[in-house]
């Protein structure tokens, strides 16, 4: 495999949980619900994820455990917003905050051990394809379902009745109502959703990319998803594009330390962190596009009149 | 069975006392049967955790210096909150005014006056202020989300302290250790009483909850904070600039969390290095809300908070559950915190037949 490949491969690895916590979080945005607590359903994905493979010895029911673990983990946020009507970005900082706290204890008795890597899936025929073949048909399970939920969210959201449905709830969550949609009970579906992709995103942390359990090893990376979101404008095509941008930047850091440039590693790794800031002020200067496309309920409590 | 809220017409002022309360009791509550959980006796463990770090001397002091970075930073965060600024990079301002502070004693160390600690603490409050503006600037004239600028702010704060105090700022006799020279004597915050470390920075942290608590109370800054939280349009049509706003609240709360974290490593650690705060600018979020965002509740809900860590390191040592427990009740708090409020406001009501309503349902 050529170098080109490699480094490839490497950002192919890094997007894929950015595309994943997005794509989840665009959804339960979509419908109007800001859900700060993406790192804490990441982290919590990835330590129950571990957990579970190193108990069965099976990554499969490791990724199934890592996807209930963020759906069941976002349903606390879930009550407590859609429910009780609490503060949106409150509650998420809460998730996150606990999540991180949860996970450590979830994940403190497998501290040090190497897990099960998930191995490849090669798809025959289209694997052979030079190039290509090796980086797109030669790679985890998690990837392809990463792709998968790229096109299935964006043709439910654009091209599907339920689709319409949520996004007249992003929109105008008492119009909606109004029409007789059921605003509370379609937001808990997207929050779990979210959380499913969220878990996923944790489970792809601790099996595939660094495949060990490490404390608060999400990174900040369910806040970089938050970021795409916006960056993406809530169009999952855009969340792939900007997963894979920023994929590509974390991992300029890892090569540009290997390759030993004289910039201390530190200012490397802050890359993606100012990376994304400079991104949400190129997209959010803009000030008509981002009203344009911001679901107009976004963040707003409701509470269906009786 | 469902849950209906039912709105109150006015909010509720028992449960606006009383609902704090009611989350610290559900907490308890929780945290004992996460005890049980990890197969700990919730009697004894709660015991040490809450109670034994109140009975000693030494634990006192330690809760003490565990409250002051959380009430300064708190009372700070409860402004922009309450002015609908969504701060939440508190850590990162914190780093960056331990470092700013910190110039004066690692860079000018061979100066010796009585200046240097005044100096320390201007500097501590500019640099966190500084690093607040950043986010300020970007929501104010760029429409920039501020939740998201200030957290990536903390990573970056992080990895600049980092490569400080490994790089140009390490100490030349600390042995390649990843630590600045020790601040001299006149570079340390002085002790408050001669009965142990506690210092001057608690005596910051009552101070500043007591200053805001009559700016918020009695001062036209305090009404046009409350009135351009509750509706920027109202706000506007009485005049006041929420562009303005954004300024006065993120870099008044930067100012206090540079101001916690120059006294936290003048007071407390004496040096810089990679680490300097347990999480302070996060558990501050959630000391602001416990205060329901008044600042003297907050001095209140800081010490508690403080009594987490306390109690967490307390329970590490003579139970041996990890240190994430502490992590684990502070979350649960706030989680409390967010649910018990909804009583303020609503009456809940829990419903138990499965026929809703006549007409739910029907438009399908």
């Amino acid at each position: 495999m050529g170098m080109i490949e490699a480094i490839l491969l490497t950002v192919i690895t890094a997007a894929t949980p950015l595309v994943l916590a997005s794509v989840g979080e665009l959804v339960t945005e979509r419908t109007g619900v800001l859900n700060l607590g993406v790192e804490g359903m990441m982290v919590m994905g990835a330590a129950i994820a571990f957990a579970a493979t190193q108990v069965t010895g099976s990554p499969y029911i490791g990724i199934l455990a890592g996807i209930a673990g963020g759906a069941l983990f976002s349903l606390l946020f879930g009550f407590l917003t859609l429910t009780l009507v609490a503060n949106q970005v409150a509650t998420g900082l809460a998730l996150t905050i606990l999540g991180l706290g949860v996970s450590g204890q979830i994940g403190e008795p497998y501290v040090g051990m190497s897990g099960a890597r998930l191995e490849p899936i090669t798809i025959p025929l289209l694997a052979d394809i030079p190039f290509i073949g090796p980086l797109l048909f030669k790679q985890d399970i998690i990837f392809y379902i990463s792709i998968a939920l790229v096109i299935g969210v964006n043709w439910f959201l654009f091209k599907s009745r339920a689709g319409l449905k949520i996004r007249a709830i992003g929109d105008n969550h008492a119009s909606a109502h109004a029409l007789g949609i059921h605003v509370i009970r379609t937001r808990y579906l997207a929050v779990m959703f979210g959380g499913a992709c969220a878990g996923l995103a944790g489970a792809q942390l601790s099996l595939v990319y660094t495949p060990q359990w490490v404390e608060n090893m999400s990174a900040g990376r369910g806040w970089i998803a938050l970021a795409l979101v916006v960056f993406a404008s809530w169009r999952p095509w855009r969340v792939l594009l900007g997963g894979y941008l920023f994929g590509a930047v974390s991992i300029s850091q890892l090569h540009a330390q290997a390759f030993g440039i004289g910039i201390p590693s530190q200012f490397l790794s802050a890359l993606p962190y100012a990376a994304t800031i400079i991104v949400l002020i190129l997209i959010s200067h803009n000030r008509r596009m981002t009203l344009i496309n911001t679901p107009a309920s976004l963040g707003k409590p409701f509470v269906p009149d009786r | 069975m469902r849950i209906e809220l039912e709105k109150r017409p006015n909010p509720s002022r028992l449960f606006s006392i009383l609902s704090p309360f009611l989350a610290l009791g559900l907490t308890v509550v929780a945290g004992g049967i996460m005890f049980a959980l990890l197969g700990k006796s919730p009697g004894s463990a709660l015991y040490s955790f809450f109670i034994e770090p109140l009975l000693d001397v030494w634990s006192l002091h330690e809760i003490a210096i565990k409250a002051a970075p959380l009430i300064l930073i708190g009372v700070g965060l409860s402004v922009c909150y309450r002015s609908n600024n969504w701060n939440i990079g508190a850590e990162g301002q914190f780093i960056a005014g331990a470092i700013a502070g910190a110039i004066v004693p690692v860079v000018f160390h061979e100066w010796h006056s009585p200046l240097v600690l005044p100096l320390m603490l201007v500097f501590g409050m500019i640099g966190g202020a500084l690093y607040a503006a950043i986010p300020a600037f970007l929501k104010a004239h760029m429409n920039t989300n501020e939740i998201l600028t200030s957290l990536m702010l903390v990573y970056i704060a992080q990895l600049f302290l980092d490569w400080l105090v490994r790089g140009p700022w390490r100490s030349p006799d600390a042995y390649n250790f990843p630590v600045t020279r020790d601040f001299a004597p006149e570079a340390i915050l002085p002790e408050l009483v001669s009965s142990g470390r506690a210092n001057l920075g608690f005596a910051f942290a009552i101070i500043a909850a007591i200053v805001l608590w009559i700016m918020m109370r009695y001062t036209l800054k305090g009404f046009e904070i409350t009135v351009l939280g509750q509706s920027e349009r109202a706000g506007r049509f009485a005049g006041f600039s929420s562009r303005r706003m954004i300024w006065f609240s993120m870099l008044l709360s930067g100012a206090l969390a540079g101001l916690a974290g120059i006294s936290e490593v003048s007071g407390t650690i004496g040096k810089l290095q990679p680490i300097i705060s347990p999480g302070y600018g996060f558990t501050a979020i959630i000391v602001a809300f416990l205060g329901r965002l008044n600042p003297l509740s907050i001095v209140a809900a800081g010490l508690f908070l403080a009594l987490t860590y306390v109690g967490g390191e307390a329970v590490q040592l003579t139970l041996s559950v990890s240190d994430k427990v502490t992590r684990v009740f502070q979350g649960l708090l706030l989680f409390f915190v967010l649910s018990c409020d909804t009583l303020i406001l609503y009456k809940i009501r829990l419903v138990f037949s499965r026929l809703g309503r006549g007409n739910e349902g029907g438009a399908h």
